[in-house]
């Protein structure tokens, strides 16, 4: 017994340890409970279409997802647009195609277009890309229990604007409690109301930050459903097998254990 | 093919009999299966079933990512998006490749550890144990090469980091660097060699398993006592071991089943987990991030590389009766790589007789001292370096050397090993007799 909690407290140390990568001065970060954490949670399809709704009208006049076919837009365990809709939606930006040498609206085979700043960071990945506070001393537990990641990251950030600002080599800065250094050269980009919901749903700064990182986090992991789905199965199916074979190892050895106490 | 006698391999029918004059091959699958095994392993011999399926796995998701991975700084990153977005269950077998490799460290850990407490490296299984080795230097290396392939941040700057390791050797550094990276940087060409090396040092692998497995047939296996198996003749050797196929076969695929139970359940519901976030940003030589940290399982030695800075009295010393040529970053190069080399050494610097950790009263708290200074190290090599993270990776670097180079040494001279058995039978019987109140004493061992 104290042999297998030995290796259970191993593995369990190892394990959290190896999570302990990007410990450091980062900033505040407060959890949120979505919809497709845990193993069992799914993307909610419509906040998905809020949060694209959210991105086009707002973080797209910077930022871009150019690693994201449009197309995925009608994708299972996705925003689950029709492909009519997704026909109209790639109207909405465009592209520069070089075999007619011309601007022209995206297709829905096209991905979308990337950053239109410099400095803007492509969000394809920003999810993954910012999930790492694996506090509390890097030991990983805010990210095992609480499904703490860059969905986390990115409500925090939206709404972590304190309103100072200040001034440095000609680039106004804005002060953000979640934003690693404590100050953001992107200005606050949302305010309550700023984006009509088709849906109704409440539109307050809070509402569309979760909705987007929603969003951004199906951008980064657009098979997550998928991947749930198939790690549940293969989980189910091994410890069928693991029962079978327990049962097979047991029943073989009996014979040998029986002999010793026999014996004796 | 064993020392021990047991029965070997008859052709019955004249099909069996025509292939055996020709090629033996059925004799060998036979031997090997049938090999007589310890019947008195515990649950921490079934590693090697382990790591030999961690290495099929690899190689069988490793060769379909090769069919859709792009190995060019341009497109490396982007290729890997493509496998995990428009490939067809690709995003699966990623994260399989991805968390395989985190698998086959740990169970690599686990088997290396319980090589080191029952002394499976003792004679006569040096040979076994200095294989085992190359096979993990081999596993770095290839796990290295294969984290610099989504040519992500953390790939990049890690590449950078490692092979900038070359560059701390005096004199010949720099071009030696040069000559790994095929250029003044981490680029296209280190990109290359990487994924080609990626491919080729997994058959490397796959061939030292093989002589890791000849070699330990030959000697046969270790067992919890470490009492040799008697071979005075076929049945008194029957009654310490029983064949491998079925009764270690069954039990081996049971621990493996519960393992991937947990390996299944991370890469389905958490397969990010375990990696840096930033290597989801492509890389980018002009940027660095404000941490470079190497995957968990390279933790350990990453703390002892960095443990070693100018201000500690060891390296002020190195350096001074070397005239400077040994620095402290070079320094702390040898460390690393002396830190492996002290283990391998292990068979030589242990001169205690008795092999099994079980009846080593001393012995035990040294060897559970060093799992902690493991695990200690690993947690602090995953710290930025700077004070306290710098001071505890220090102590615990001091202490993984001081463990082969004093402790093991010294132990064999001053402990007073306790009664083993006389036999692995005996051993068996006592564990199996104790469930039933009988009259032997088992060796109480809270380590086990």
């Amino acid at each position: 017994m104290l042999k297998t909690l030995g290796i259970a407290a191993l593995s369990a140390l190892t394990l959290s340890t190896g999570a302990a990568l990007a410990a450091g001065a980062e900033g505040h970060v407060h959890d949120v409970d979505f919809s497709f954490e845990g193993p069992f949670g799914k993307f909610d399809q419509n906040q998905l279409q809020r949060g694209l709704k959210v991105y086009t009208e707002v973080c797209a006049a910077c930022h871009g997802l150019q690693y994201v076919p449009i197309r995925t837009l009608a994708d299972e365990g996705g925003p689950g647009f029709s492909p009519d809709q997704v026909r109209a939606y790639a109207q909405n930006f465009e592209i520069f195609d070089p075999e007619i040498d011309d601007y022209r609206a995206t297709k829905p085979s096209d991905r979308f277009p990337g950053s239109n700043l410099e400095n803007a960071p492509d969000l394809s990945l920003m999810a993954k890309a910012r999930a790492g506070f694996h506090g509390p001393y890097g030991t990983g537990m805010a990210q095992l229990f609480k499904g703490m990641g860059g969905p986390e990251y990115i409500v925090s950030l939206l709404t972590g604007y304190t309103g100072e600002t200040k001034e440095e080599a000609g680039v106004i800065l804005y002060e953000n409690t979640a934003f690693p250094g404590g100050w953001i050269a992107m200005a606050p980009p949302l305010e309550d109301g700023l984006v009509e919901y088709d849906d109704g749903h409440d539109n307050s700064t809070h509402h569309m930050s979760e909705d987007v990182a929603a969003f951004l986090m199906w951008t980064a992991e657009p098979k997550m459903m998928a991947r749930k789905e198939a790690g549940l199965t293969g989980v189910i199916l091994l410890i069928v097998m693991s029962v079978l074979l327990y049962l097979t190892n047991k029943r073989l050895w009996a014979p040998i254990k029986k002999k010793v106490k026999k014996e004796s | 093919m064993a020392g021990i006698p047991h029965d070997h391999y008859e052709p019955n029918t004249r099909g069996e009999k025509w292939l055996h004059k020709r090629l033996p091959i059925m004799g060998l699958l036979y031997d090997t299966l049938m090999i007589p095994t310890p019947k008195n392993l515990n649950w921490m011999w079934i590693w090697g079933i382990v790591l030999t399926f961690c290495l099929v796995l690899q190689i069988v998701t490793g060769i379909v990512l090769v069919m859709h991975y792009t190995p060019h700084v341009d497109l490396a990153f982007a290729s890997i998006e493509h496998i995990m977005r428009n490939v067809n269950g690709g995003h699966f077998i990623r994260y399989l490749h991805m968390n395989g490799a985190s698998l086959f460290f740990f169970a690599v850990y686990l088997h290396i550890f319980r090589g080191l407490y029952y002394g499976s490296y003792k004679a006569p299984r040096e040979i076994t144990w200095i294989i085992g080795m190359l096979i993990y230097l081999m596993m770095m290396g290839t796990a290295f090469m294969g984290y610099v392939l989504p040519w992500g941040q953390m790939s990049f700057w890690g590449a950078t980091v490692i092979t900038g390791l070359f560059g701390a050797i005096p004199l010949v550094g720099e071009p030696i660097q040069t000559w790994l990276l095929g250029g003044p940087a981490v680029d296209n060409a280190t990109l290359n060699r990487f994924f080609s090396l990626h491919y080729l040092l997994p058959f490397v692998i796959a061939a030292l398993v093989a002589v890791h497995i000849w070699a330990f047939h030959t000697t046969g296996n270790n067992n919890p006592t470490g009492v040799e198996v008697r071979r005075g003749s076929k049945a008194e050797a029957e009654k310490d071991t029983l064949p491998f196929w079925p009764y270690f076969v069954m039990k081996d695929l049971f621990a493996l089943g519960v393992i991937l139970v947990v390996f299944f359940a991370i890469v389905g519901f958490m397969p990010n987990y375990l990696g840096h976030p930033d290597n989801y940003i492509e890389a980018n030589p002009l940027v660095t991030p404000s941490h470079i940290v190497p995957e968990w399982y390279f933790l350990p030695f990453y703390a002892i590389l960095r443990a070693f800075t100018s201000d500690v009295w060891v390296v002020m010393f190195a350096s001074w009766i070397t005239g400077g040529i040994i620095d402290a970053k070079f320094f702390g190069v040898l460390a690393m790589f002396g830190a492996i080399i002290v283990m391998a050494l292990a068979p030589w610097l242990d001169t205690s007789s008795v092999r099994s950790g079980r009846y080593r009263p001393m012995f035990k708290w040294w060897f559970w001292l060093l799992v902690v200074d493991f695990i200690v190290l690993m947690w602090a090599g995953a710290m930025p370096a700077e004070p306290p993270y710098s001071t505890i990776s220090l102590i615990g670097s001091a202490y993984w050397f001081a463990y082969f180079l004093v402790i093991l040494p010294l132990l064999g001279v001053i402990e007073k090993p306790l009664a083993q058995p006389e036999t692995i039978e005996e051993d068996f019987k006592a564990h199996y007799d104790a469930k039933t109140g009988g009259t032997h004493t088992v060796v109480t061992n809270p380590a086990e």
